[in-house]
Protein backbone atom coordinates (compact mmCIF):
# COMPACT_ATOMS: atom_id res chain seq x y z
CA UNK A 1 0.00 0.00 0.00
CA UNK A 2 1.06 3.54 -0.63
CA UNK A 3 0.13 6.71 1.21
CA UNK A 4 -1.02 9.87 -0.47
CA UNK A 5 -1.27 13.32 1.08
CA UNK A 6 -4.17 15.61 0.21
CA UNK A 7 -5.62 18.93 1.20
CA UNK A 8 -9.28 19.80 0.96
CA UNK A 9 -10.08 23.50 0.73
CA UNK A 10 -13.63 24.34 1.77
CA UNK A 11 -15.15 27.74 1.01
CA UNK A 12 -18.66 29.19 1.13
CA UNK A 13 -20.36 28.70 -2.22
CA UNK A 14 -20.51 31.75 -4.49
CA UNK A 15 -23.46 33.92 -3.60
CA UNK A 16 -23.80 32.47 -0.10
CA UNK A 17 -23.57 35.02 2.70
CA UNK A 18 -20.19 34.69 4.41
CA UNK A 19 -20.34 36.66 7.66
CA UNK A 20 -16.72 35.80 8.53
CA UNK A 21 -15.49 37.08 5.19
CA UNK A 22 -17.57 40.20 5.61
CA UNK A 23 -16.17 40.83 9.09
CA UNK A 24 -12.60 40.38 7.88
CA UNK A 25 -13.22 42.72 4.97
CA UNK A 26 -14.70 45.35 7.26
CA UNK A 27 -11.63 45.17 9.49
CA UNK A 28 -9.27 46.05 6.63
CA UNK A 29 -9.92 49.75 7.08
CA UNK A 30 -8.45 49.50 10.59
CA UNK A 31 -5.18 48.42 8.99
CA UNK A 32 -5.34 51.32 6.54
CA UNK A 33 -5.60 48.82 3.72
CA UNK A 34 -7.63 49.92 0.72
CA UNK A 35 -8.67 48.23 -2.49
CA UNK A 36 -9.20 44.72 -1.10
CA UNK A 37 -12.52 42.99 -1.75
CA UNK A 38 -14.09 39.58 -2.21
CA UNK A 39 -12.78 38.13 1.06
CA UNK A 40 -14.06 34.61 1.70
CA UNK A 41 -13.23 32.61 4.81
CA UNK A 42 -13.20 28.83 4.74
CA UNK A 43 -11.21 25.98 6.15
CA UNK A 44 -8.50 23.62 4.97
CA UNK A 45 -8.22 19.99 5.96
CA UNK A 46 -5.05 18.00 5.27
CA UNK A 47 -4.99 14.23 5.42
CA UNK A 48 -3.00 11.16 4.50
CA UNK A 49 -4.77 8.28 2.78
CA UNK A 50 -3.43 4.77 2.42
CA UNK A 51 -4.60 3.11 -0.79
CA UNK A 52 -3.53 0.91 -3.68
CA UNK A 53 -3.17 3.85 -6.04
CA UNK A 54 -3.84 7.55 -6.30
CA UNK A 55 -7.23 7.07 -7.98
CA UNK A 56 -8.48 4.99 -5.07
CA UNK A 57 -7.05 7.43 -2.55
CA UNK A 58 -8.64 10.36 -4.32
CA UNK A 59 -12.03 8.72 -4.40
CA UNK A 60 -11.90 8.32 -0.61
CA UNK A 61 -11.04 12.01 -0.27
CA UNK A 62 -13.85 12.97 -2.66
CA UNK A 63 -16.36 11.10 -0.53
CA UNK A 64 -15.09 12.69 2.69
CA UNK A 65 -15.07 16.13 1.08
CA UNK A 66 -18.72 15.82 0.06
CA UNK A 67 -20.11 14.05 3.12
CA UNK A 68 -18.04 15.27 6.04
CA UNK A 69 -15.73 18.19 5.29
CA UNK A 70 -18.29 20.34 3.48
CA UNK A 71 -22.02 20.82 3.32
CA UNK A 72 -22.71 21.03 -0.44
CA UNK A 73 -25.83 23.14 0.24
CA UNK A 74 -23.66 26.08 1.26
CA UNK A 75 -20.03 25.14 0.66
CA UNK A 76 -17.74 24.08 -2.15
CA UNK A 77 -14.75 21.81 -1.65
CA UNK A 78 -11.62 21.64 -3.81
CA UNK A 79 -9.17 18.77 -3.50
CA UNK A 80 -5.45 19.37 -3.82
CA UNK A 81 -2.71 16.74 -4.03
CA UNK A 82 0.20 17.44 -1.72
CA UNK A 83 3.80 16.32 -2.06
CA UNK A 84 4.64 12.96 -3.52
CA UNK A 85 3.33 9.55 -2.70
CA UNK A 86 5.34 7.58 -0.19
CA UNK A 87 5.39 3.88 0.52
CA UNK A 88 3.99 3.00 3.90
CA UNK A 89 6.20 0.98 6.18
CA UNK A 90 4.02 -1.45 8.08
CA UNK A 91 4.65 -1.79 11.79
CA UNK A 92 7.14 -4.53 12.49
CA UNK A 93 8.77 -4.35 9.07
CA UNK A 94 12.50 -4.14 9.38
CA UNK A 95 15.20 -3.53 6.84
CA UNK B 1 -49.89 5.25 29.52
CA UNK B 2 -46.70 7.12 30.17
CA UNK B 3 -44.78 7.77 27.01
CA UNK B 4 -41.09 6.88 27.08
CA UNK B 5 -39.17 9.58 25.25
CA UNK B 6 -35.47 9.28 24.48
CA UNK B 7 -33.06 12.17 24.97
CA UNK B 8 -29.84 11.62 23.02
CA UNK B 9 -26.68 12.64 24.86
CA UNK B 10 -23.68 13.49 22.69
CA UNK B 11 -20.34 14.53 24.16
CA UNK B 12 -20.96 18.27 24.48
CA UNK B 13 -24.74 18.13 24.82
CA UNK B 14 -25.81 20.40 27.66
CA UNK B 15 -29.55 21.01 27.28
CA UNK B 16 -30.30 17.33 27.77
CA UNK B 17 -30.91 18.21 31.43
CA UNK B 18 -33.56 20.73 30.39
CA UNK B 19 -35.12 18.27 27.95
CA UNK B 20 -35.37 15.62 30.68
CA UNK B 21 -36.90 18.17 33.06
CA UNK B 22 -39.43 19.33 30.46
CA UNK B 23 -40.42 15.77 29.58
CA UNK B 24 -41.03 14.98 33.25
CA UNK B 25 -43.16 18.10 33.61
CA UNK B 26 -45.12 17.00 30.54
CA UNK B 27 -45.78 13.61 32.09
CA UNK B 28 -43.35 11.50 30.07
CA UNK B 29 -40.66 9.10 31.18
CA UNK B 30 -37.37 10.45 29.82
CA UNK B 31 -34.76 7.90 28.74
CA UNK B 32 -31.19 9.11 28.19
CA UNK B 33 -29.59 7.58 25.10
CA UNK B 34 -25.79 7.72 24.90
CA UNK B 35 -24.42 8.58 21.46
CA UNK B 36 -22.58 5.26 21.15
CA UNK B 37 -25.76 3.22 21.60
CA UNK B 38 -27.01 1.61 18.42
CA UNK B 39 -30.51 1.02 19.82
CA UNK B 40 -33.18 3.44 21.01
CA UNK B 41 -34.45 0.99 23.62
CA UNK B 42 -38.04 1.02 22.44
CA UNK B 43 -38.81 4.69 23.10
CA UNK B 44 -41.79 6.19 21.29
CA UNK B 45 -40.15 9.54 20.48
CA UNK B 46 -36.67 11.04 20.51
CA UNK B 47 -35.35 14.50 21.38
CA UNK B 48 -31.95 15.62 20.11
CA UNK B 49 -31.10 18.29 22.67
CA UNK B 50 -29.15 21.51 22.52
CA UNK B 51 -25.48 21.94 23.27
CA UNK B 52 -22.25 21.66 21.36
CA UNK B 53 -22.04 18.04 20.25
CA UNK B 54 -18.40 17.10 19.63
CA UNK B 55 -17.46 20.70 20.32
CA UNK B 56 -19.18 21.80 17.08
CA UNK B 57 -15.87 20.93 15.43
CA UNK B 58 -15.77 21.07 11.63
CA UNK B 59 -19.41 22.24 11.43
CA UNK B 60 -22.09 22.20 14.08
CA UNK B 61 -23.81 18.82 14.07
CA UNK B 62 -21.76 17.09 11.40
CA UNK B 63 -19.67 14.77 13.57
CA UNK B 64 -22.71 13.85 15.68
CA UNK B 65 -24.51 12.96 12.51
CA UNK B 66 -22.22 9.97 11.99
CA UNK B 67 -22.50 8.61 15.54
CA UNK B 68 -24.03 5.12 16.07
CA UNK B 69 -27.15 6.47 17.75
CA UNK B 70 -27.94 8.60 14.68
CA UNK B 71 -28.15 5.47 12.54
CA UNK B 72 -30.85 4.25 14.90
CA UNK B 73 -32.55 7.66 14.89
CA UNK B 74 -32.56 7.72 11.07
CA UNK B 75 -34.14 4.26 10.91
CA UNK B 76 -36.68 5.26 13.59
CA UNK B 77 -37.54 8.42 11.64
CA UNK B 78 -37.87 6.50 8.36
CA UNK B 79 -40.36 4.24 10.11
CA UNK B 80 -42.49 7.25 11.09
CA UNK B 81 -41.04 7.72 14.59
CA UNK B 82 -41.27 11.17 16.15
CA UNK B 83 -38.01 13.09 16.38
CA UNK B 84 -37.56 16.65 17.64
CA UNK B 85 -34.18 18.34 17.30
CA UNK B 86 -33.72 21.48 19.36
CA UNK B 87 -30.97 24.01 18.55
CA UNK B 88 -27.83 21.85 18.23
CA UNK B 89 -30.22 18.92 17.72
CA UNK B 90 -31.72 20.82 14.78
CA UNK B 91 -28.20 21.28 13.39
CA UNK B 92 -27.60 17.52 13.69
CA UNK B 93 -30.90 16.74 11.90
CA UNK B 94 -30.12 19.21 9.13
CA UNK B 95 -26.62 17.80 8.63
CA UNK B 96 -28.12 14.30 8.53
CA UNK B 97 -30.60 15.43 5.88
CA UNK B 98 -33.52 14.40 8.11
CA UNK B 99 -34.96 17.91 7.90
CA UNK B 100 -34.48 20.35 5.02
CA UNK B 101 -32.14 23.33 5.00
CA UNK B 102 -29.02 24.25 6.87
CA UNK B 103 -28.16 26.37 9.91
CA UNK B 104 -25.51 28.93 9.07
CA UNK B 105 -23.41 31.23 11.21
CA UNK B 106 -25.38 34.18 12.52
CA UNK B 107 -24.84 37.45 10.66
CA UNK B 108 -22.55 39.69 12.65
CA UNK B 109 -20.94 36.52 14.06
CA UNK B 110 -22.83 37.07 17.30
CA UNK B 111 -23.78 34.30 19.66
CA UNK B 112 -27.37 35.26 20.41
CA UNK B 113 -28.79 34.34 23.82
CA UNK B 114 -32.05 36.04 24.71
CA UNK B 115 -35.78 35.56 24.81
CA UNK B 116 -37.60 35.95 21.50
CA UNK B 117 -41.07 35.29 20.12
CA UNK B 118 -42.14 32.62 17.67
CA UNK B 119 -45.50 31.89 16.12
CA UNK B 120 -46.62 28.42 15.11
CA UNK B 121 -47.41 28.11 11.44
CA UNK B 122 -49.43 24.95 11.99
CA UNK B 123 -51.59 23.78 14.86
CA UNK B 124 -52.10 20.27 13.51
CA UNK B 125 -48.60 18.79 13.72
CA UNK B 126 -47.50 16.20 16.31
CA UNK B 127 -45.34 18.97 17.82
CA UNK B 128 -47.94 21.74 18.00
CA UNK B 129 -51.42 20.24 18.22
CA UNK B 130 -51.90 21.20 21.89
CA UNK B 131 -51.17 24.88 21.21
CA UNK B 132 -54.47 26.75 21.43
CA UNK B 133 -53.93 29.37 18.80
CA UNK B 134 -51.28 31.26 16.88
CA UNK B 135 -50.50 33.48 19.87
CA UNK B 136 -46.74 34.22 19.92
CA UNK B 137 -44.72 32.07 22.30
CA UNK B 138 -41.89 33.56 24.38
CA UNK B 139 -38.93 31.18 24.30
CA UNK B 140 -35.16 31.67 24.53
CA UNK B 141 -32.59 31.25 21.78
CA UNK B 142 -28.92 30.52 22.49
CA UNK B 143 -26.81 29.85 19.43
CA UNK B 144 -24.05 31.12 17.17
CA UNK B 145 -25.13 29.20 14.08
CA UNK B 146 -28.87 29.47 13.76
CA UNK B 147 -29.49 31.24 10.51
CA UNK B 148 -31.87 28.93 8.68
CA UNK B 149 -31.06 28.88 5.00
CA UNK B 150 -32.34 27.04 1.95
CA UNK B 151 -32.55 28.01 -1.69
CA UNK B 152 -35.63 29.93 -2.80
CA UNK B 153 -37.13 26.97 -4.67
CA UNK B 154 -36.74 24.78 -1.57
CA UNK B 155 -38.32 27.48 0.61
CA UNK B 156 -41.27 27.78 -1.76
CA UNK B 157 -41.76 24.00 -1.61
CA UNK B 158 -41.53 23.96 2.19
CA UNK B 159 -44.18 26.65 2.44
CA UNK B 160 -46.41 24.99 -0.15
CA UNK B 161 -46.17 21.61 1.61
CA UNK B 162 -46.76 22.98 5.10
CA UNK B 163 -43.30 22.08 6.38
CA UNK B 164 -42.68 25.40 8.10
CA UNK B 165 -43.66 24.86 11.75
CA UNK B 166 -42.56 28.11 13.40
CA UNK B 167 -41.43 31.58 12.40
CA UNK B 168 -39.75 34.28 14.44
CA UNK B 169 -42.24 36.98 15.29
CA UNK B 170 -42.57 40.38 16.87
CA UNK B 171 -44.31 40.53 20.22
CA UNK B 172 -47.58 41.44 18.51
CA UNK B 173 -47.44 38.14 16.64
CA UNK B 174 -46.58 39.54 13.22
CA UNK B 175 -43.87 37.57 11.38
CA UNK B 176 -40.38 39.05 11.79
CA UNK B 177 -38.49 40.63 8.91
CA UNK B 178 -34.92 39.99 7.80
CA UNK B 179 -31.64 40.25 9.67
CA UNK B 180 -32.16 43.97 10.33
CA UNK B 181 -35.27 43.13 12.38
CA UNK B 182 -34.34 42.41 15.99
CA UNK B 183 -37.31 40.03 16.19
CA UNK B 184 -35.41 37.75 13.80
CA UNK B 185 -32.44 36.92 16.07
CA UNK B 186 -30.23 35.30 13.44
CA UNK B 187 -31.38 36.54 10.05
CA UNK B 188 -33.11 33.28 9.16
CA UNK B 189 -34.57 33.39 5.66
CA UNK B 190 -38.31 34.05 5.71
CA UNK B 191 -37.93 34.18 9.53
CA UNK B 192 -38.10 30.39 9.71
CA UNK B 193 -37.46 29.09 13.23
CA UNK B 194 -38.65 25.50 12.84
CA UNK B 195 -39.29 23.06 10.01
CA UNK B 196 -40.54 19.51 9.57
CA UNK B 197 -39.61 16.80 7.11
CA UNK B 198 -41.97 15.91 4.26
CA UNK B 199 -43.80 13.27 6.29
CA UNK B 200 -44.21 15.56 9.29
CA UNK B 201 -42.71 13.23 11.93
CA UNK B 202 -39.28 14.86 12.22
CA UNK B 203 -38.96 18.49 13.30
CA UNK B 204 -36.11 20.88 13.96
CA UNK B 205 -36.51 23.98 16.09
CA UNK B 206 -33.82 26.58 16.78
CA UNK B 207 -35.31 28.17 19.94
CA UNK B 208 -35.56 26.28 23.23
CA UNK B 209 -39.11 25.35 24.26
CA UNK B 210 -37.66 22.92 26.82
CA UNK B 211 -36.17 25.73 28.89
CA UNK B 212 -39.41 27.74 28.93
CA UNK B 213 -41.59 25.28 30.81
CA UNK B 214 -42.19 26.92 34.21
CA UNK B 215 -43.29 30.43 35.11
CA UNK B 216 -40.33 30.71 37.49
CA UNK B 217 -38.03 30.38 34.45
CA UNK B 218 -39.61 33.48 32.93
CA UNK B 219 -41.96 31.69 30.55
CA UNK B 220 -43.84 28.43 30.34
CA UNK B 221 -44.81 28.98 26.71
CA UNK B 222 -42.62 26.10 25.56
CA UNK B 223 -44.52 23.48 27.52
CA UNK B 224 -47.28 23.24 24.91
CA UNK B 225 -44.74 22.05 22.36
CA UNK B 226 -43.26 19.44 24.71
CA UNK B 227 -46.74 18.29 25.80
CA UNK B 228 -47.77 17.95 22.13
CA UNK B 229 -44.74 15.75 21.48
CA UNK B 230 -45.40 13.65 24.59
CA UNK B 231 -49.08 13.13 23.77
CA UNK B 232 -48.22 12.21 20.16
CA UNK B 233 -45.58 9.78 21.47
CA UNK B 234 -48.18 8.23 23.79
CA UNK B 235 -50.54 7.73 20.86
CA UNK B 236 -47.77 6.15 18.81
CA UNK B 237 -46.87 3.82 21.71
CA UNK B 238 -50.52 2.83 22.14
CA UNK B 239 -50.58 1.84 18.47
CA UNK B 240 -53.10 4.51 17.66
CA UNK B 241 -52.94 6.45 14.46
CA UNK B 242 -49.37 6.99 13.41
CA UNK B 243 -48.26 10.46 14.42
CA UNK B 244 -47.21 11.31 10.91
CA UNK B 245 -50.79 10.86 9.73
CA UNK B 246 -51.55 14.27 11.17
CA UNK B 247 -49.47 15.80 8.43
CA UNK B 248 -49.24 16.98 5.82
CA UNK B 249 -52.54 18.76 5.53
CA UNK B 250 -53.35 22.28 4.46
CA UNK B 251 -51.07 24.78 6.13
CA UNK B 252 -52.48 27.41 8.41
CA UNK B 253 -52.44 30.73 6.57
CA UNK B 254 -49.76 33.19 7.46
Amino acid sequence: MTTFRFAVNVLPRDGILDPQGRAVEQSLGHLDVRGVSGVRVGRRIELTVEAADETAARSTVERLAAELFSNPLIEQAAIETLGGASSAIAAGDGP
Amino acid sequence: MTARVGVVVFPGSNRDIDAVNALELAGAEPVRLWHEEASLGGVSAVILPGGFAYGDYLRAGVIARFSPVMRAVSAFAADGGLVLGICNGFQVLAEAGLVPGVLMRNPGLRFVAREISIVPERLDSPFTHLLDDRRPLRVPVAHGEGRFYAEAATLDALERDGQVLFRYAREDGSVAGGEEDRANPNGSVRAIAGVANATGNVAGLMPHPETAVEAILGSDDGLGIIRSLVESAGEAAAGGHRPASRAPVAAVGR
